[in-house]
């Protein structure tokens, strides 16, 4: 079974929901993959002038012991130094919060913000960690068995599967 | 030697221990893995935590100041804790074999060994030896194999070269005892490099060097000829007394790379050394300083992929401690203390 989330009325409200933090410039950041791709839309439609940036949350991963390496890691790029800067952090599916708290600590790696904002395409429930996003695109209450599965970049796409078996 | 002892069931990389066996897929995997290495050492806290809690014991039966500190660099930036250990110093001269070392250090919980030895094959014997979670990388064996040297090579030529389907390549200098040669043909021949050259005064030249599926040359003039890439070894001057070589004045004349010889390389060839360089007996200094020397590059680069070979063997080992410490002696009951016994 598969169901379909209309991506862009998701981004819509991001967007209108990002507004108040432009105020403070903010910069933006990607997580690799679908984060990234979520945050060049909201980039473009907020129309930011500072360079998008892009994290690999792979060498912060807390499963690296029991999963080891992926070695299609992309590089973290952070274009400007994010020490005292208002950060906003996009991600595509916001589930156990383990890729936000990777997130987070590899931020803290280039420096001390002065606040993180955090962004999702789809919040999901299923929470393993006190993380809660301030801009949400659409809630969904999915079971254990269901995934949802965003594909791009060029016509991003939200698909919730059932998980065979 | 046995290959095999690379790999995990699954066929997972769980030592490095020679390039020998290693496919295109896995060296490149360890290359692009490096690349995205390269950046926390550009980056202002240079430390990710991946290998936070595992200790890394550096154990150098022979001295390198270059590599254990690189191979030290490296664990540390991947936050993992570093002992070095100058063995040829300590146990060895109190009798300790190889293998007593070893199981010392084993039980205090190394998860890492980085091994270099003068022997062929000691990396290897430690591996046959460790219990399944201990991971052993050679750092040189020998005459044998300086796998993440080759690996650090292929990076480097790949980063300044690309593709190495296209490229000629030519190794110059003392190809019969220099493991780093070895590792570098290994590597070179499964990346299918376009055409692969020995180049050494005859008495440098191991016999029967082409069935490697390398061309030698005894000539610089014939060995250099439009190639992409020098890569040049390390002279031992310990092989001097050995009458491999007839001077060092000659061999400079005959081998030494100059910029003269050079402008028979591709214009845009670039010139590599695994280094400590001996100036003016196999490279001269107007070449390693110059602008198509990514010497320097090479050990830079060095670093990002020692943490790849690191993190790829370390990656989804579970710690002793998930395993039940099965393979660990340590577990086993315990045995009655002798003085009780009697």
């Amino acid at each position: 079974m598969t169901a379909v989330i209309d991506v862009e009325a998701a981004l819509a409200r991001m967007a209108e929901q990002l507004q108040p933090a432009l105020k403070s410039h903010p910069l933006m950041i990607g997580i690799h993959t679908g984060g990234v791709w979520v945050a060049e839309r909201l980039h473009h439609m907020l129309d930011l002038k500072e360079e998008l940036g892009t994290l690999d949350i792979s060498f912060y991963r807390d499963d690296f012991t029991r999963v080891g390496m992926n070695p299609q890691v992309r590089t973290s790029h952070l274009p400007v130094n994010v020490e005292d800067r208002h950060l906003i952090l996009v991600d595509d599916v916001l589930h156990t919060g383990r890729t936000i708290r990777a997130a987070l600590n590899e931020i803290f790696d280039y420096g001390r913000p002065a606040s993180v904002l955090l962004a999702c395409l789809v919040e999901r429930g299923g929470r393993e960690l006190p993380i809660e996003p301030q801009v949400v695109g659409e809630r969904v209450k999915l079971g254990k068995n269901q995934h949802v599965k965003l594909s791009g970049p060029e016509k991003l796409e939200l698909r919730i599967q059932e998980a065979n078996g | 030697m046995n290959q095999g002892l690379q790999f995990d069931d699954a066929g997972r990389l769980r030592h490095l221990l020679t390039i020998e066996g290693l496919s295109r897929q896995t060296i490149l995997e360890i290359l692009d893995t490096a690349e995205s290495f390269i950046s926390v050492g550009e980056r202002e806290i240079k430390k990710i935590p991946l290998l936070r809690g595992k200790t890394v014991v550096n154990l150098f039966f022979e001295s390198s100041t270059r590599t254990r500190t690189t191979f030290e660099i490296a664990a540390k930036r991947l936050s993992a804790d570093v002992i070095n250990l100058n063995v040829s110093a300590s146990s060895t001269s109190k009798g300790e074999t190889l293998l007593d070392t070893i199981r010392n250090l084993e039980a205090m919980h190394t998860d890492l060994f980085v091994v270099r030895h003068a022997e062929s094959g000691a990396a290897h014997l430690i591996a046959r030896h460790v219990p399944s979670h201990v991971r052993i990388i050679n750092a040189g064996d020998g005459r044998h194999a300086h796998p993440t040297q080759g690996l650090l090579d292929m990076f480097t030529i790949r980063r300044h070269k690309g593709e190495f389907g296209k490229l000629k390549v030519a190794i110059v200098g003392d190809i019969m005892h220099s493991r780093v040669a070895r590792s570098q043909i290994q590597a070179l021949k499964a990346l299918g490099v376009a055409e692969l050259r020995v180049v050494a005064p005859k008495t440098l030249l191991p016999m029967a060097v082409e069935k490697l599926g390398v061309r030698p040359c005894t000539r610089m003039e014939e060995g250099l000829d439009g190639v992409d890439v020098v890569m040049m070894l390390r002279l031992q001057r310990e092989r001097m007394q050995g009458a491999h070589i007839p001077s060092e004045h000659e061999y400079f004349n005959l081998y030494g790379l100059t910029p003269a010889k050079l402008a028979l390389a591709a214009k845009d060839a670039i010139v590599m050394h695994p280094g400590p360089m001996n100036r003016g007996l196999e490279i001269d200094s107007a070449v390693a300083d110059g602008p198509q020397s990514v010497i320097l590059p090479q050990v830079t680069y060095g670093i990002a992929v020692r943490m790849a070979v690191m993190a790829l063997i370390m990656g989804g080992t579970p710690t002793s401690r998930d395993t039940g410490m099965r393979d660990s002696p340590s577990r086993a009951p315990v045995p009655v203390p002798r003085k009780k016994r009697q």
